[in-house]
């Protein structure tokens, strides 16, 4: 099936895969927090963009407080809440260094195409449009792990952690609409508690360790030191 | 279906009242007072099952079986002694000045939520739930890692917060991909997720994206099990958070999870009609049983000894589960309560040991059987219960394990013979000198409170001797239900 002959609304649908995961990849290989955090909040706005957008074309009413929720958490709440932290923390000027940013980049890439062919055989009797949402969803949260793992900043991991959650409400709104209310809402209360943890965390670290690059969280290891 | 409510609501009501009293004196007894009640509710239930069968609450949403209740008693009655023991054991702290009034209200509205966490992940029938409930005994349990504010604690918490929220996530995205598979076969509706519909409709649903879904499932829950390679947060979350904690952590979290686990293997097992799942819990769980029992002979602190030995139990079972024989799944069950009581009674003695001791390192607590007998023979009891010494429960389930694996997989018995030598061998070096080692000077007896710790060990001298009926129709109840058999 070729892509000019899918509807209006499964274009757009895939159009929004694509960009979802093209800001995964931006947040790859930005340095600055402040943009990161930026990006992220871009992220959150085209999930809640794709939710309202299912939400209207196929008219699942209760997928609009979805999208509600996730513009108010991920779109506006969460990236407020991060960059009043890294101004805080004075943060904001700091560069996190990346090693080897073409090289990671190539991982992202594979772990694309890994993701596809995870989702091949599971889809294969399902339209174009479930493969590349499953696919890129997938891809979305390996692309959050592979962002946490080449940071050292306890911010960064944090929005890799919290975009690896938009990947899953990725998947759960385009392949099957929406989880039911009650799980819905279960997992934003557990997102927002989520941050204000996290929040309180990075004041701990910083306490402990007079900064946040997690690199330095290193005292606990199997060997005696 | 109201004792399952009231059972939710106390913790609730618990959580609510400790968070604005939790730094009275009377913390402690109000916090061992909702845990009692709690205990009378599941019992309530229990009767209930036995009395009428499974239950399903009006919305669907909550569902009780032979199961989850037994388990949801074993979580009742484990969190009401170690609240016993955690009352006196914080004021203690409190003394000692390790503590401030806010986070000891913190911790006791936060022992309220994670027993809230912990029912609502056994009773809850919708699998969407069951990951939300998963996740908030994460964050209920996260801050209390870090109660003491050490960097090593801080940095303890941070680690068990990222690597269980990114572990549980994919186990988020297995529940996805199961509503998905549900959703072609059932419509779209908010039913698709509920465990019961699910299992009535396990067959018809799509093999490929269940047996996909049930790798990121194990992925997701195993991390909070704690199998091995996706173990590394659980040693630091036991050893550097108060100690009360880390009996319930190893007590009640892990076998929720595991019980997560198996619920997703029968969805799994009957659509699939392989042995698929058996397999990929049978290679995690053997692999986190070996590699902890090895891990046991390099400890220097006495909690991230008893953590690693959480691991290999919980190994064992996987395993067990993953054998899938009506033996080896009553074995497993079995398993599952003795180790859950041994484990959090050793806990509660290692607290006392420390306490007495001043310092969780192994190489400085010594003669405790001398200065403070009752704690130096639970200590010296209990770990000889864990290592599966008859006549102890875990020698019983042990064995029982390695019969059911000599019948279907003889040539895994070595490895399972292997495992249990190398963690009894890891156990007992560095026990005995704690144990019988001269005194140090100036060690005095403390205020301790070891009731719990010998009604417990008592428990599992019974289990080891004898099954009381009505635990053995349960086992017998629950391995029907898991494996479709009754153990012969």
């Amino acid at each position: 099936m070729s892509i000019t002959e899918l509807t209006l609304y499964q274009q757009a649908i895939l159009l929004l895969a694509g960009l979802i995961a093209l800001t995964s990849f931006l947040m790859l290989g930005q340095s600055r927090l402040v943009r990161l955090v930026l990006v992220f909040a871009l992220q959150g706005v085209l999930l809640a963009a794709t939710t309202s957008m299912v939400a209207y074309v196929l008219e699942f009413p209760h997928l609009y407080i979805s999208a509600g929720l996730t513009l108010l958490l991920k779109g506006i709440l969460i990236p407020i809440m991060l960059y009043r932290l890294i101004y805080r923390m004075g943060l904001h000027r700091e560069m996190d260094t990346l090693e080897n940013p073409a090289r990671v980049m190539m991982g992202g890439a594979s772990l694309v195409v890994f993701s596809y062919y995870v989702s091949l055989p599971v889809v294969a009797h399902s339209p174009l449009v479930t493969l590349n949402a499953i696919a890129v969803s997938l891809a979305v949260v390996l692309l959050g792990m592979l962002l946490m793992i080449t940071r050292r900043q306890a911010v960064a991991h944090v929005v890799g952690f919290m975009s690896i959650e938009n990947g899953l409400f990725f998947a759960a709104v385009v392949s099957t609409y929406g989880m039911p209310m009650v799980v819905e809402l279960g997992v934003a209360a557990d997102v927002l508690v989520a941050t204000v943890v996290f929040g309180v965390f990075f004041f701990q670290i910083r306490a402990s360790i007079d900064s946040l690059n997690v690199d330095r969280l290193s005292k606990l290891s199997e060997v005696e030191k | 279906m109201i004792a399952v409510v009231v059972l939710l609501l106390i913790p609730l009501a618990g959580m609510a009242l400790l968070a604005l009293r939790g730094d009275t004196p009377k913390a402690g007894r109000i916090n061992v007072r909702c845990n009692a009640l709690a205990l009378a509710a599941s019992l309530w239930i229990a009767i209930d099952v036995l009395v009428h069968g499974p239950r399903l609450s009006a919305g669907q949403l909550l569902y009780i079986d032979s199961f989850n209740v037994y388990l949801v008693v074993l979580t009742a009655f484990v969190g009401l002694t170690t609240s016993v023991f955690s009352g006196p054991y914080m004021a203690h702290e409190r003394e000692i000045g390790r503590l401030n009034p806010r986070r000891l209200r913190l911790y006791y509205a936060m022992y309220q939520g994670f027993m809230l966490a912990m029912y609502l992940v056994l009773t809850t029938n919708n699998m969407g739930v069951m990951w939300v409930a998963m996740e908030g005994a994460t964050l209920a349990t996260v801050l209390l890692v870090s109660l003491y504010r050490t960097p090593e604690s801080v940095e303890a918490a941070w680690k068990y917060f990222i690597l269980c929220g990114v572990g549980i996530a994919q186990a988020l995205f297995g529940t996805v991909l199961l509503y998905f598979a549900a959703e072609q076969k059932l419509g779209i509706g908010g039913d698709a997720l509920l465990w019961t519909v699910l299992h009535d409709n396990a067959g018809a649903l799509d093999p490929a994206i269940l047996s996909l879904a049930f790798v990121f499932l194990l992925v997701g829950y195993g991390t909070k099990i704690g199998l091995v390679p996706l173990h590394q947060w659980l040693p630091d979350a036991h050893s550097e958070g108060p100690t009360p904690m880390s009996a319930i952590l190893s007590g009640l979290l892990l076998n929720d999870a595991l019980y997560a686990v198996v619920r997703c293997k029968m969805l799994v097992d009957a659509s699939l009609g392989t042995h698929l799942a058996g397999t990929l819990m049978m290679g995690f769980g053997l692999l986190s049983f070996l590699v902890a029992a090895l891990f046991l002979h390099r400890q220097t602190d006495i909690k991230r000894l008893f953590s690693y030995s959480s691991i290999e139990h919980m190994g064992l079972m996987t395993f067990a589960f993953g054998v899938g024989s009506p033996w080896a799944t009553f074995a497993a069950l079995f398993h599952m309560t003795t180790h859950s009581l041994t484990k959090s009674a050793i806990f509660v003695t290692v607290g006392h040991a420390a306490q007495l001791a001043g310092t969780q390192r192994m190489d400085r607590i010594r003669g405790l059987i001398l200065t403070q007998p009752a704690i130096g023979w639970g200590l010296l009891i209990g770990t000889l219960a864990i290592a599966g010494f008859p006549p102890f429960g875990v020698f019983a389930s042990e064995f029982l394990v390695l019969v059911a694996t000599m019948h279907d997989y003889p040539w895994l018995t070595p490895l399972l013979l292997l495992g249990v030598g190398l963690a009894f061998a890891g156990l007992f070096r560095h026990l005995q000198p704690m144990v019988y080692g001269d005194v140090p000077e100036g060690q005095k007896a403390i205020p301790a409170n070891l009731w719990p710790v010998m009604l417990h060990l008592a428990m599992v001298l019974w289990l080891g001797l004898s099954i009381p009926t009505f635990l053995g129709h349960w086992f017998n109840q629950a391995t029907h239900l898991i494996s479709g058999a009754f153990p012969q």
